[in-house]
């Protein structure tokens, strides 16, 4: 199930990719709904739309017209009402999808996240099954400012109860969004912004990318590199540029930051004895904290170098140009922690 | 309303359970074998039971911190209520959730719930799900006067007006959001009336008439299976009992508290009308006061007895599969 075969992989948009999971998702199983503000939009208006934007970015479009209004549900834009209404509808019987557009917007609805969601199965004695997938972006890079740029799945990945998936590109976005539709606990999604517009080789076949399991996107043996969603993708990028220097870096994408693939991580550093983690959520009680913690901990006799963390500073994310961009954690940023790392004799 | 004998005998039953068993805890409350906070529904008894006799195992209800009486109205095991209470293996939740948060999905119970106001949004999801899967099931969330305030109460309730769901809130406004008169924290004089702004119909009876509550939620549960959407009602009524277990009550005074007891008890009432119509004698109703009895008293005697969950299942259903 996890290698798809027969035809050679089209190039697909990361927006493409989760569309084509949410479709897929929803003819296997008829109890999967998605819910959530403009989905499908148009409701009400003088133009009579029956789909005027299929989502704010467009990942759910064409799904009304396959599945209709029953399954495809638009909002009053009332995440607090909506979220716990999924919450409510998977208690009883569905498998709902919410769309809760930006990160950011889980404030509104986080008594519902924190408070019902993710406690109901362990205060019910395990009597409740909660299969639900919480669509949303992150991030920053995309002029949107301080309240639409957020990361935030360390607050997400705090609470037990709940998983958190951060794919990097839309071959691992297909795959993993697919796992989380067919879970069993809530699983947080989240997607870039930065990188919806992005292509890769995506198989038109269903296919599922287990959650907890990590991927060594680069073997290497001098460095380990630990990065999750955009991150990974800089990583790599930084990699490449060290691998000319002659530095070989093994770069790690743990892919669900819950559960974490503890193993993946720390099998890679007992091997380079190295490590530089890189997380573009705020810097304190972020996972490079958590993942550079689980080092010292559990490897530190086989650490060469005291770990680095890349992250930005302890700021809101700002607005304009110059500032965002020295904000976000760079391939230029990640290269220099690795090298002072390489240098830390 | 015409009730049959078997109706009314119901009625009776489960009011007198929910009286027995929370009138029980207050006095086992005070040996300090219970852990954590209880809140009893003492006074509040004929809107759980007035409401859920209209409800079956297909309709859902979510409840509140001061929930045992709704788990008993929607025919959660006695016993096992009680064990959860007390935190033992047997409880309904294992031990695992307490007072605050007994719950049992087979019988369309969502939990009380330790967030005021919270249960509405669920309840428009379990109301959701009834009308995707078919099933003719209608949704209850209960809330209090202090809940009422609480915002999601209203996006919920604009979300079950614009989804057209079949859900039901109930707002029991006991007089009091923990030490707070209602009269003084609700703006505009009535919760109810607030479901006007979102063409809910909406209903204030007297919470301590059984019939009149049963007579509102009939009209209500008729609609939501109806397909005609949400509906609001408000019960006036009054607790006996303090916000928790422990509550001085410094804001009440004895002579309300009197008053209380000797003209809105709902059971009371309940009792007078029924015999004064000629209904149920004395021996009917002496009859389901030993069978409650004697159910609660198991109830505690067992649940005394029971085991403490094991150390081992701490980590025990967080997720089904981690």
């Amino acid at each position: 199930m996890n290698t798809p075969t027969s035809t050679p992989a089209k190039p697909k948009t990361f927006r493409a990719a989760i569309n084509e999971a949410l479709k897929q998702e929803m003819r296997r199983d008829e109890r999967v709904i998605v819910m959530g503000e403009d989905v499908a939009g148009g409701r009400g208006g003088p133009a009579e739309a029956e789909e005027a934007w299929g989502g704010p970015f467009g990942m759910t479009k064409g799904l009304i017209k396959e599945f209709g209004p029953g399954r495809v549900l638009d909002t009053p834009i009332t995440e607090a009402a909506f979220v716990g209404a999924a919450t409510g509808a998977a208690m009883t019987g569905l498998r709902p999808v919410v769309e809760i557009m930006f990160v950011d917007f889980m404030a509104v609805a986080f008594d519902q996240i924190l408070n019902q969601m993710a406690k109901i199965k362990y205060m019910f004695g395990g009597k409740a099954t909660l299969p639900i997938t919480v669509r949303c972006l992150y991030g920053a890079g995309f002029r949107a400012g301080a309240q639409h740029s957020q990361c935030l799945y360390p607050m997400l990945t705090h609470i037990p109860g709940l998983k958190v998936a951060i794919p990097a590109s839309p071959y691992e976005a297909k795959g993993m969004l697919a796992a989380a539709i067919r879970d069993d606990d809530p699983v947080f999604f989240f997607e870039h912004k930065a990188t919806l517009g992005m292509r890769e080789p995506v198989p038109d076949e269903e296919y599922v990318i287990p959650l907890g399991q990590a991927r060594v996107m680069r073997e290497g043996k001098d460095v380990t590199i630990v990065a999750i969603g955009r991150m990974a993708l800089f990583a790599a990028k930084a990699a490449e540029a060290l691998a000319a220097e002659g530095i070989d870096c093994e770069v790690v994408d743990p892919r669900t930051t819950s559960p974490l693939d503890r193993e993946a991580i720390l099998k890679s550093v007992r091997k380079t004895g190295r490590l530089v983690v890189v997380d573009e959520a705020y810097p304190r009680c972020n996972m490079a904290t958590d993942i550079a913690a689980l080092a010292a901990q559990e490897v530190f006799r086989d650490l060469r170098a005291a770990p680095r963390m890349v992250s930005p500073p302890h700021t809101s994310v700002p607005f304009g140009g110059p500032l965002e961009d020295a904000y976000v954690p760079s391939p230029a940023r990640i290269a220099e922690a690795v090298h002072t790392v390489m240098n830390d004799k | 309303m015409q009730l049959s004998r078997e109706d009314l005998l119901e009625a009776y039953r489960a009011m007198k359970t929910m009286r027995e068993f929370d009138e029980r805890l207050h006095i086992e409350f005070a040996t300090g074998e219970i852990p954590g906070f209880v809140h009893l529904y003492c006074g509040e008894e004929a809107s759980g039971a007035g409401i859920c006799a209209h409800l079956g195992d297909r309709d859902h209800i979510a409840s509140n911190h001061r929930g045992h009486g709704h788990c008993i109205a929607k025919g959660c095991d006695v016993p096992g209520m009680m064990a959860e209470i007390y935190g033992k293996e047997t409880g309904l939740c294992g031990g695992k959730g307490g007072s605050m948060h007994i719950a049992d999905l087979e019988k369309g119970m969502m939990g009380a719930n330790g967030i005021v106001g919270a249960g509405t949004p669920l309840v428009c999801g379990a109301a959701l799900s009834a009308k995707t899967l078919g099933t003719g099931g209608v949704a209850v969330a209960f809330t209090g006067d202090g809940g009422s305030n609480q915002g999601a109460v209203y996006e919920s309730m604009n979300l079950a007006a614009v989804w057209n769901l079949p859900a039901i809130f109930v707002f029991e406004n006991n007089g009091y959001g923990e030490a707070s008169a209602s009269s003084w924290a609700t703006a505009g004089g009535s919760i109810a009336k607030r479901a006007d702004g979102f063409g809910i119909p909406q209903v204030t009876v007297d919470g301590a008439d059984y019939f009149a509550v049963r007579e509102a939620a009939g009209e209500a549960v008729a609609r939501a299976r109806a397909g005609e959407g949400p509906s609001v009602i408000e019960c006036e009524m009054r607790r006996f009992h303090g916000h928790f277990e422990g509550d001085p009550q410094t804001y009440r005074t004895e002579e309300e508290l009197a008053e209380v007891r000797a003209t809105r008890d709902p059971i009371t009432r309940f009792v007078a009308r029924v015999r004064e119509a000629g209904l149920l004698e004395e021996a009917d109703f002496a009859a389901v006061d030993e069978e409650v009895g004697a159910l609660i008293e198991r109830a505690v005697t067992e649940a005394k007895a029971a085991k403490v969950p094991a150390v081992e299942t701490l980590a025990d259903h967080v997720y089904s599969s981690y």
